[in-house]
């Protein structure tokens, strides 16, 4: 039986039937037909955020912390150019998102109606894919494939752009079960490179596991799997920033995260080691260094569902293409069925070097009576959170990556943080959307002051739908990581990096609404977050932090793993100017 | 769409199969990219070589099978080995696309372009223009008492060389088609 209704109702159909239950937009002229049908129903939830950023990013929250695709909805031209910036940063860190966007009349397009904008060419080069649909009777069954390709494969923003007169007019709804999409990317790897990792697991003397955030948009299999491997061979794990929790930050193989702001023993180990095996990382330049210089004497295996990841930026001995949980199956099977071996000689001689660079202690700051370090705040945060069903997202800029260094994380899922695209304004909205996820957990949103700014609106969101959302801001009225490289590379000379006229952030926060903590004595400290974390509600937290701390360790650009920078004494002249033109 | 013989899937790319990149030498490659004929296909092949900094020496595109409403488009490209892989691996990730063959991999592939050529002029230049498209096997297909327009196909080669012949017997303009090919044998 054919079911006949509007496009505008076809598409809350089409969320029902995908299993949606969230919807994360902003009304205007061309969407109003959907927003009428929203009105009509009680089984999908809307938030109506306060900028289109915030739909985004929110519907990136709730699915890096669910697993499922997040939706957004929002008006044509201004609405569509506001989602821009979410849809960039879900393409770069795999974020499965569907954005919906309303778009003019199919008969007024190309005619600069009003709140017209070419959307799907504006965004082609910033989705996985994107389509605008000319006809409702293809509505549905557009609205079906889109799920599936944000989903399928490596994860993705896609965006459908619905005119108005589509929304309006009655057609043919297509059931969910009788598509075929062509787009099937390979998901089992190939045998035969499999096994050849497994002989060169049997023998490698100094390995390690570099893993990234395809682990964790693999699923939760996949994570359990990647535990079993470790925990069988024995093999030393890092991460990189996206992968954090696919391996529990407690695992006695975790050497930390890697990187431009990795743990000394990660990148120390990346760098000695003879056997790398990449599970579902891209080799990226903040991970990398110094190319020519990248972990020259290690054979390097690469594991992704994205052919175009392998060989993009540092060539690979073996490559095997699949998702990552078929993958790790297929691995630990084959080495199982092999004997299980390893080298048992060489293994305790590697852990005793890893041990040796541990000792280094490279997160090791000053820690001071009278000023909150932004290390020591993370730290208490950790220590008072513990246990808790917790969820950390964070904006952009050293408070990210000293959150990344000090808070540990046990379970995927509960670290959204905008890793490629590096957006600051993402972690706020994107708290909401995870506490929409998950009402009952202690969401976090780990910021700097100027980040927060960015997407600062959305305490209204937070208010509205009762979000106790806890923003913990680490408040150096600088852009700390401007400030940082300007130090480090630009003679000293702070050009525009420090956070002028700022708001009383408790009064802002009363302003709307909600709760406002201030602490500048480490003495306090424990009680203010113990206050904000008790409270049922959003709180703005603003954490008043040394103004000039630096965030190490750090690899400076140009440089090769083995030349990090430990401390303040290390950093005069370290730079040369051609590290200076990397980003 | 049987006469195609296309593959399923989007990512007929094999990571299996990398040829060696470590070379630095610039090669030109031949590309068939089987797409689903849709608004924007082009755009988005386009769109990821000028965003990623490939180059296009040359491309075409037209709907080869009707039913199954796929369109191929003919890319010749050039960078090293490496860059060779990424475009091809890039080109199998979008959605549209159905396949990607290197023609180039297996010997040059069969290549032809067609080109329009106007050559103006008198007399005895009239007469050269005529006598060397006859060795050309170049047809007029439109002539005035003081024009003519050349059709001729081949390789762009061909083309170039008949087109380089015309300019002082009173070429005036010049339209090429861009290349179409096919690998050779089954």
């Amino acid at each position: 039986m054919t079911r006949q209704m509007t496009g505008a109702k076809m598409v809350v159909q089409a969320l029902k039937d995908q299993g949606v239950d969230t919807v994360f937009g902003y009304p205007g002229g061309a969407v109003l037909p959907i927003y009428d049908e929203i009105f009509q129903q009680n089984d999908i939830k809307h938030i109506l955020v306060r900028h289109e950023q915030g739909a985004v990013h929110a519907a990136e929250g709730y699915a890096r912390s669910t697993g499922k695709p997040g939706v957004a909805l929002v008006t044509s031209g201004p609405g569509a150019t506001n989602a821009v910036t979410g849809l960039t940063d879900a393409l770069m860190d795999s974020i499965p998102i569907i954005v919906l966007t309303g778009q003019v009349p199919t008969f007024m397009i190309g005619s600069d109606a009003f709140q017209e904008a070419d959307t799907v060419g504006i965004t082609r080069p910033c989705t996985k894919h994107n389509w605008l649909v000319k006809e409702t009777d293809k509505l549905a069954a557009t609205l079906h494939e889109a799920f599936h390709v944000a989903t399928a494969g490596r994860p993705g923003p896609v965006l459908i752009d619905i005119p108005k007169d589509v929304q309006f007019a009655t057609g043919t709804y297509t059931e969910k079960k009788t598509i075929r999409p062509h787009y099937q990317p390979q998901v089992k790897g190939d045998i035969t490179a499999i096994t050849e990792l497994v002989k060169l697991m049997e023998k490698a003397k100094r390995p390690v596991f570099y893993t990234g955030g395809g682990v964790i948009n693999s699923g939760p299999a996949a994570s359990q799997l990647l535990r079993e491997l470790v925990g069988a061979t024995d093999f030393p794990i890092t991460s990189t920033l996206m992968g954090l929790g696919s391996y529990p930050a407690s695992g006695k193989n975790w050497l930390g995260m890697l990187g431009m702001h990795g743990l000394y023993e990660a990148n120390m180990a990346m760098h000695d080691c003879d056997l790398m095996i990449n599970i579902g990382a891209r080799f990226d330049d903040r991970i990398t260094g110094r190319l020519d210089a990248f972990s020259p004497k290690s054979k390097k295996v690469h594991i992704d569902i994205d052919p175009s990841s392998i060989n993009k930026v540092v060539r690979v001995d073996i490559a095997i293409l699949g998702d990552v949980a078929h993958v790790l199956e297929d691995i630990l099977k084959v080495w199982k069925a092999r004997g299980r071996v390893t080298d048992k000689e060489s293994l305790p001689k590697w852990w005793k070097q890893i041990n040796d660079w541990r000792a280094v202690k490279c997160l090791t700051y000053r820690n001071s009576d009278t000023i909150i370090k932004p290390q020591y705040a993370l730290e208490r945060l950790e220590a008072l959170t513990k246990g808790m069903d917790r969820y950390i997202c964070t904006e952009v800029g050293q408070h990210q990556m000293w959150a990344a260094q000090f808070l540990g994380f046990e379970d995927p899922n509960r670290w959204m943080t905008s890793g490629g695209l590096g957006t600051m304004g993402y972690g706020f909205p994107a708290s909401i959307g995870v506490q929409m996820a998950h009402p009952d957990a202690m969401v976090i949103n780990v910021a700097g002051e100027a980040s927060w700014l960015m997407n600062m609106q959305e305490m209204g969101t937070a208010i509205q739908y009762r979000l106790p959302v806890k923003q913990f801001i680490l408040n150096n009225e600088r852009l700390g990581m401007v400030r940082q490289w300007q130090q480090l590379l630009h003679g000293e000379r702070y050009s525009q990096s420090w956070s002028e006229a700022l708001p009383d952030f408790v009064k802002l926060a009363e302003a709307f609404g909600a709760k406002g903590i201030r602490c500048d004595n480490p003495a306090d400290l424990d009680e203010a977050i113990k206050e904000m974390l008790a409270y049922d509600g959003p709180v703005i937290f603003d954490c008043l932090v040394e103004k000039h701390e630096n965030c190490f360790p750090m690899i400076p650009s140009g440089k090769a793993h083995n030349e990090m920078l430990m401390g303040e004494a290390s950093t005069e002249g370290a730079i040369q100017a051609g590290g200076a033109v990397m980003v | 769409m049987s006469a195609l013989n296309i593959k399923k899937g989007a990512t007929s790319h094999s990571a299996y199969n990398l040829r060696d990149n470590h070379s630095d030498e610039i090669q030109r490659h031949t590309l068939a990219v089987i797409v689903e004929n849709e608004p924007g296909v082009l755009a988005r092949v386009i769109g990821l070589f000028s965003g990623r900094g490939y180059n296009i020496d040359s491309l075409t595109v037209a709907e080869v099978d009707h039913t199954g409403h796929l369109s191929r488009i003919t890319i010749v490209t050039s960078g090293t080995p490496h860059i060779i892989d990424q475009i091809e691996a890039q080109l199998g990730r979008i959605v549209s696309v159905r396949e990607v063959q290197d023609l180039t991999t297996t010997g040059r592939p069969v290549e032809r372009e067609l080109g329009l050529l106007k050559v103006a002029g008198k007399g005895e230049a009239r007469v050269e223009a005529l006598r060397l498209a006859d060795i050309f096997r170049a047809n007029v297909v439109d002539s005035t008492l003081e024009s003519f327009v050349f059709e001729i196909t081949g390789t762009s080669e061909k083309i170039d060389a008949f087109a380089e012949l015309m300019r002082p017997l009173g070429l005036v303009e010049i339209a090429r088609t861009g290349i179409a090919a096919l690998a050779r044998g089954a």
